[in-house]
């Protein structure tokens, strides 16, 4: 068999097992959870409904049967595809976790590229010169954005930049009372720069203080004193060594990065009331929207696995010792 | 070529919390290498000997502090010629492929060897081809990754590395470790031939029957000094001609001249006699020996660190 189907066996493997137990956590914990489906489905209708209704309604949806049946019978529609529909939009969950995810997908597209550039750049440069007074601003800098919460750093950037300098808009993915057709690229990009700011900064912590942990320790390498002495300086030092070497372990930190820039995002598009993916986790979730939640923690377990199955296989790329030793073995 | 005189290494320790010690590994360490000779510094596994490499290319760790005079070409080699020379005039052959950055292939390091050494960036690829050539390397080996290359070809890559610059001087630390014998006699053969060529070299290993099959000069390195400095034809018969009794005991334990086991150990550096640092193993000690370190002194051609010699 061939080394990649072994390894896409491996990894849909994982994802099967995965995703049967998201489907049994996140079941047990709604099933557990104060929330009752027909309170949830009536909403203010409350009053109006008798207790009889109530009943019929309940026996509809199959209340009446053993948690196991209801279960079975939940993920049984899962496994078929259907996720239900949204309460409180009235619509497919799957249509609107697409919609979603598109409006998030330029939010977190960018942070993740900035935060992963900019992080690798400034661990780089801490890490040539450990203990210069570059490397302390860098680590300083670092420890601060690294504790603390998303939520505080995208008020205090509101507060400075849509406030303050009124430089960028306060809320929301387009100017309020624009017609869909009306909002041009401009718009778009002018609402999404200090959300796609705040995730940045934020998560740039991790990726910097990682590289720069990594790059010292190349720097203290058997290959690297050996350089030093062919006579290369730092400079060279890191520009052929240190680049690459440092480079395969900050590609898995990226990838991993991906489920905390999915939990940054839900809470920084609350702030922005950006609407996108994480503006509606929160709604599904105080709104008791039960089947768009699940949908949600199905659709970003999913996501996360892909971020990391991706950097699995940019890691096999990069790496001779996978990408030579397994071709020829 | 060069001179190191009274090399002494030692380091900064913390021992339990913040209580600093120093560490002296290398107390006392003369060597004289020339041009078209190779000169060995042989001692126990272990010892601190390759420091010697690391001091005389300025590589020393941070906490390391140097004593004593080395110097190449007539100067004094001070830390800011040592970065100016390294890889151009001095090249180090290390002792492992761990030497090579792991992501990167051998053909390229050797590359960039070249480079560090001064040659031109527009003739670097035919001089890395020109030396992959004289030590049999295929040119498709340029593109191996170093955990593709074997214990030999690792071997004549490093080399490779050390003589694609024009260096005068190459120190070769532990060149046959754990090698094939005929990979050890190749190794040691390159080594013959680059002194030959002119240039000098100094080979740091623990391996005293390889260290005589090329060398011209033997120095015998105990517990940080060298003990003696020894031309490689007095390494002969009952070892008569050697002048001190650890060179003479080093010699009479291999296996072919009687393994005669020397009992003991070398003192710790921390724990170093006060007296000759021979004089707990020596068979001829005396009360005169623990009182004070036997200077070096020439002797029939050598150099030796012994009051009976």
């Amino acid at each position: 068999m061939p080394e990649w189907m072994s390894f896409a066996g491996r990894k849909l493997l994982r994802l099967i097992t995965l995703l049967v137990a998201v489907a049994i956590f996140s079941y047990t914990l709604i099933s557990l959870s104060p929330i009752d489906p027909v309170d949830a489905y009536i909403g203010a209708d409350m009053l109006l409904i008798s207790p009889e209704q109530r009943a019929q309604i309940a026996a509809r949806w199959g209340l009446d049967q053993p948690p196991l049946a209801r279960f079975i019978a939940w993920a049984r529609e899962l496994a078929g595809g259907n996720f239900g529909t949204s309460l409180i939009f009235n619509r497919p969950v799957l249509e609107i976790i697409g919609e979603r995810f598109i409006a998030s997908l330029g939010l977190m597209a960018t942070a993740w590229l900035v935060s992963g550039l900019l992080g690798y750049a400034l661990g780089i440069l801490a890490g040539a010169r450990p203990g210069s007074l570059l490397d302390r601003a860098v680590r300083l800098y670092a420890y601060i954005l690294a504790s603390s919460p998303s939520f505080w750093v995208a008020l205090l950037l509101l507060m400075a930049f849509s406030v303050g300098l009124r430089w960028t808009p306060i809320c929301c993915a387009s100017p309020p009372g624009l017609l869909p057709e009306e909002v041009t690229l401009a718009h778009r990009l002018h609402h999404l720069i200090l959300p796609a700011i705040t995730l940045s900064i934020v998560g740039v912590a991790n990726m910097a203080l990682h590289t720069r942990q990594k790059l010292i320790e190349v720097l203290e390498s058997d290959y690297a004193l050996f350089a030093r002495a062919q006579g290369a300086t730092t400079r060279d030092l890191v520009r052929h060594h240190g680049l690459r070497n440092v480079a395969l372990p900050a590609i898995t930190l990226q990838g991993a990065s991906l489920s905390e820039l999915f939990g940054g995002a839900v809470l920084v598009e609350q702030v922005f009331t950006y609407p996108g993916l994480g503006e509606a986790t929160v709604q599904a979730a105080l709104r008791s929207d039960v089947p768009l939640l699940l949908g949600i923690v199905f659709f970003s377990a999913i996501f996360v696995f892909a971020g990391n199955t991706l950097a699995d296989l940019a890691y096999r790329l990069v790496d001779p010792r996978i990408r030579i030793g397994a071709a020829t073995p | 070529m060069l001179q190191v005189q009274g090399l002494q290494v030692s380091f900064t320790v913390y021992t339990q919390g913040l209580r600093q010690r120093r560490l002296t590994v290398i107390t006392d360490l003369d060597v004289t290498v020339r041009a078209g000779e190779v000169v060995a510094i042989v001692g126990a596994s272990g010892s601190g000997k390759s420091l010697l490499a690391h001091a005389i290319l300025g590589i020393l760790p941070h906490n390391a502090e140097l004593g004593g005079s080395i110097s190449f070409q007539g100067k004094p080699l001070t830390q800011a010629r040592k970065e100016a020379l390294r890889g151009r005039a001095i090249a180090l052959i290390p002792q492992t492929v761990a030497a090579l950055d792991p992501l990167m292939p051998v053909g390229e390091q050797v590359r960039l060897a070249a480079l560090r050494g001064g040659v031109p960036a527009a003739g670097a690829r035919e001089v890395v081809a020109a030396s992959f050539a004289r030590y049999g390397l295929a040119p498709e080996a340029a593109r191996l990754h170093p955990f593709q290359v074997s214990g030999g070809m690792a071997r004549r890559v490093l080399v490779s590395t050390a003589v694609v610059g024009q260096a005068r001087l190459l120190i070769a630390d532990e060149p046959t470790p754990g090698l094939h014998p005929e990979v050890v006699t190749e190794t040691l053969g390159h080594l013959r031939e680059l002194a030959d060529g002119g240039k000098a070299v100094l080979m740091i290993t623990h391996d005293i029957e390889a260290a005589l099959r090329v060398a011209d000069t033997v120095a015998v390195f105990y517990a940080g000094t060298t003990v003696e400095q020894a031309p490689a034809r007095d390494f002969a018969g009952g070892g008569e001609a050697l002048r001190h009794p650890y060179t003479r005991a080093l010699w009479r334990a291999l296996p072919s001249q009687g393994f005669v086991p020397l009992p003991g150990a070398q003192p710790a550096p921390d724990a170093l006699p006060p007296g000759c640092l021979f004089a707990d193993r020596c068979p001829l000690v005396t009360a005169a020996c623990r009182v004070a370190r036997p200077p070096a002194r020439e002797l029939r051609g050598g150099t030796v660190r012994c009051i009976h010699a």
